[in-house]
């Protein structure tokens, strides 16, 4: 580890921090139906969309109408995306003249954008057209984080409401999260990186003269390098801004045309991040209490840079086999050093590291260096995040209401343990919430070790493991805890894209969204009937630094209990076969 | 129980036309006209021909020539049509037979050099495109590069220290050097 190393997460905790209040601001005026500066511009168009949606903005919805509402929508995007993919062939805007592709893989994409995952199966730039990735991937990755984003509302007013049936109007909520926090941002990170390099065009792609011509894997002389673009920046942009994660490119943003260099890098991480910080923020200013959104806060950022620390450290002491062979992995001003293989040399080992942790703790999932090469306990970061239920930030909109879940169990918790009735923000939290909560916390690591568990005695699900030994297991159990996440990134070298992977991971990416989506609605919708509690002397803040840390604990202590069993077998193994 | 599809469907169709349709043709507008080479790919031509692209790396093996990083891409290595790494685990034996035989390669290319060879050298790339080694891979290839070509020690060096972008800000990323872009120019000295 490096000065300058250390300095770059420093640096990123700095600026996403200083973010937070402004973007946070702006959100929760949004959310609340206030005047924002976007209004002159927006506000006529948004009036119209209503009016053809047939919707007022202030017919209100019970929890049971929102939960519809966002059901039915998706399933709308999950029959275009399918169909979309399934026709591209007879499409225009198809310059490499792709075909359809396989209905498998298909359902696979589709539930993987529409649940706001991105987990893919394929590789962009030999499979989807550019209308599939502009109408198809784009469009998603807008519409799932706004998604999100809507049920987190619904959340909140949960909690500041009483005696209320009413969450809010769903398509309000849907599409002022597009219009006026999504798409302006994507516009700005869109220019920001094609200035640096990024490509957006709707060219085919282009052939290059080598300097040196080579010869490939079947002994053929090769002089030209098919070079592939695409309209790639504007759909970057927002797979970051969404906590998505698709790539256009296969590479993911590891490719240097999504992300050409170390500050395009910077800002990606940035955009993948600083919406679900700000909504910590909005959550307080909707609450009427700001310290509670930070307190939330608080505990993530502590998390996050922790395991940014533990990433850092595994990857910038190198892979010990290479020792032997007079391999110079150690860092200077002029060598990354580390374990470099898989990772870019603009980006270094401390922005991999940093990146890897920020997207899994991120429901991202986007990649700019390859986890299936981390080091054991380098690969342990990415993997233990996402287990941790993506509550570390989490996806836009749904690692918030995540985290509000964990809040609830520690407050729970914590009046257990002094003998009082559990309140949070005047809400007396009792058997219905609890079992909510227990619903919310149990069903993911069910359907990610029990599909792990199937896949890895099945032989279909063991003829895509791709490394031996242990690292095999942990390509299995990363690919179920990604999907069964909605977080999307891989241990990339295992085969996935076959019927049996496909399939299963298909199902997992739709049970862990909308399983939970629902229960959260049903939630709020409780929490919105119930009536204020005063605050007395017993009631326990839950903005204290000792709650900070109490939360801290029960994410993890819920995390460790489900995963570490399955966790030993993979990188822990691995880790001790090394020495 | 219905009665949202009907908005569900028409908000549907009228958010993927603002985002699928209208915002992706908006910014390639934007980006053709404000930042047309950016925009296509950041190409080198030569005399009219393209000979790569300026953030893509190409595969040399010439010992004349500054190599690149290792490539995992296939079926040819630098395969900017389908882009990837090698996604070979830490502990995975393929894994240190590719490096050693890359190691053998170098060493076979430069006999007489015994330094330790910089680690970026002998790992693949996380897209298989990368365009950059570090300062130390390049160094590492300096003397080699000026003895076969008949060049100035210093003369190379200057060139490569050209061809060297350091940490944005002095801070973010890595310092490196620029492969397909540096080999031009050495190609451009020869026909001097």
């Amino acid at each position: 580890m490096t000065f300058i190393g250390i300095l770059q997460i420093v640096l990123y905790i700095v600026v996403l921090v200083a973010l937070t209040k402004p973007l946070g601001a702006h959100m929760a005026r949004v959310y609340q139906g206030e005047k924002t500066f976007l209004d002159p511009l927006l506000r006529p168009v948004e009036r119209f969309l209503y009016r053809l949606f047939g919707t007022r903005e202030t017919d209100e919805m019970d929890w049971k109408t929102y939960a519809m509402a966002v059901l039915m929508f998706s399933a709308a995007g999950l029959v275009f995306l399918y169909t979309l993919q399934r026709a591209q062939g007879f499409l225009p805007l198809n310059p490499q003249a792709f075909g359809a592709v396989t209905p498998d893989s298909s359902f696979n994409t589709a539930s993987s954008f529409v649940t706001n995952t991105n987990w893919q199966g394929y590789a962009g730039e030999t499979t989807m057209s550019y209308l599939t990735q502009m109408l198809g991937m784009t469009v998603q990755n807008f519409v799932s984080a706004a998604t999100g984003m809507a049920v987190l509302v619904a959340f909140i007013r949960g909690l500041t409401r009483h005696n209320s049936k009413l969450l809010g109007n769903f398509w309000v909520d849907l599409t002022r999260s597009t219009l006026y926090i999504l798409l302006p941002l994507a516009i700005l990170v869109s220019l920001l990186i094609i200035s640096q390099g990024a490509v957006q065009s709707l060219a085919s792609s282009t052939t290059a003269t080598l300097v040196e011509p080579t010869i490939d894997s079947n002994g053929a002389t090769v002089t030209t390098q098919t070079i592939a673009v695409g309209p790639a920046a504007s759909q970057v942009a927002i797979k970051h801004l969404g906590t998505n994660g698709g790539g256009f490119f296969n590479a993911n943003a590891a490719h240097p045309f999504e992300s050409p260099t170390p500050l395009t890098d910077f800002v990606l991480i940035l955009a993948e991040s600083v919406i679900a910080a700000a909504l910590c923020y909005t959550f307080g200013k909707m609450v009427g209490d700001t310290r509670q959104g930070w307190a939330i806060l608080a505990a993530m950022v502590v998390l996050l840079v922790t395991f940014m620390f533990v990433a850092y450290w595994a990857e910038a002491k190198g892979n010990p086999a290479f020792a032997p062979f007079g391999v110079d992995q150690t860092a200077s001003d002029v060598n990354p050093g580390g374990n470099m293989e898989g990772k870019e040399v603009r980006f270094g080992i401390a922005r991999s590291a940093l990146f890897a942790t920020a997207t899994t703790a991120t429901s991202t999932g986007a990649v700019n260096s390859m986890h299936d090469s981390y080091m054991p306990m380098g690969g342990f970061v990415p993997l233990f995040m996402m287990q941790l239920g993506e509550v570390v930030l989490g996806g836009v909109g749904s690692g918030l209401y995540g985290m509000l879940v964990f809040v609830i169990v520690a407050v729970f918790i914590a009046g257990l343990m002094v003998g009082r009735t559990p309140e949070y923000l005047g809400k007396k939290i009792e058997p219905f919430e609890m079992k909510m909560a227990a619903l919310l916390i149990l069903i993911m690591p069910l359907t990610v070790l029990g599909m792990t568990a199937f896949a890895v005695v099945h032989p279909e699900g063991l003829k895509s493991i791709s490394n031996p030994g242990a690292h095999g297991f942990s390509q299995v159990l990363y690919a179920f805890t990604s999907q069964g996440n909605n977080n999307g990134s891989a241990f990339a070298g295992l085969g996935a894209n076959t019927l049996f992977y496909n399939t299963l991971g298909g199902l997992a990416m739709l049970i862990s969204r909308f399983w939970l989506a629902v229960p959260t609605l049903a939630l709020a919708g409780s929490l919105a009937r119930k009536k204020h509690v005063p605050a007395s002397a017993g009631t326990l803040p839950t903005y204290s630094p000792l709650f900070i840390g109490w939360l801290i604990a029960v994410v993890l202590i819920v995390g460790a209990l489900n995963f570490l069993p399955g966790l030993a077998l993979g990188p822990v193994v691995e880790q001790v076969m090394m020495k | 129980m219905f009665s949202q599809l009907r908005p569900a469907l028409v908000a549907f169709v009228a958010l993927a036309i603002i985002t699928g349709i209208f915002y992706p043709f908006t910014i390639t507008l934007i980006a053709q006209l404000a930042f047309p080479s950016q925009a296509n790919g950041s190409l080198i031509a030569q005399n009219g021909t393209v000979v790569g692209s300026a953030l893509i790396g190409q595969h040399f093996d010439d010992p004349k020539y500054f190599w690149s990083r290792p490539s995992a891409t296939s079926p040819v290595a630098f395969n900017a049509g389908a882009s990837g790494g090698s996604n070979l685990g830490p502990t995975n034996p393929a894994l240190l037979e590719q490096v050693q035989a890359r190691i053998e390669a170098l060493r076979a290319a430069d006999p007489d050099n015994t330094a330790p060879i910089p680690v970026d050298l002998v790992t693949a790339s996380a897209s298989g495109l990368d365009p950059h080694i570090s300062i130390a891979a390049a160094n590492y290839q300096i003397a080699r590069v000026a003895r076969i070509r008949g060049l100035d020690v210093a003369r190379v060096r200057d060139l490569v220290a050209q061809y060297t972008e350091g940490r944005t800000l002095g801070v973010l990323g890595e310092a490196r050097v620029n492969v397909p872009q540096l080999n031009l120019a050495l190609d451009g000295i020869a026909g001097e």
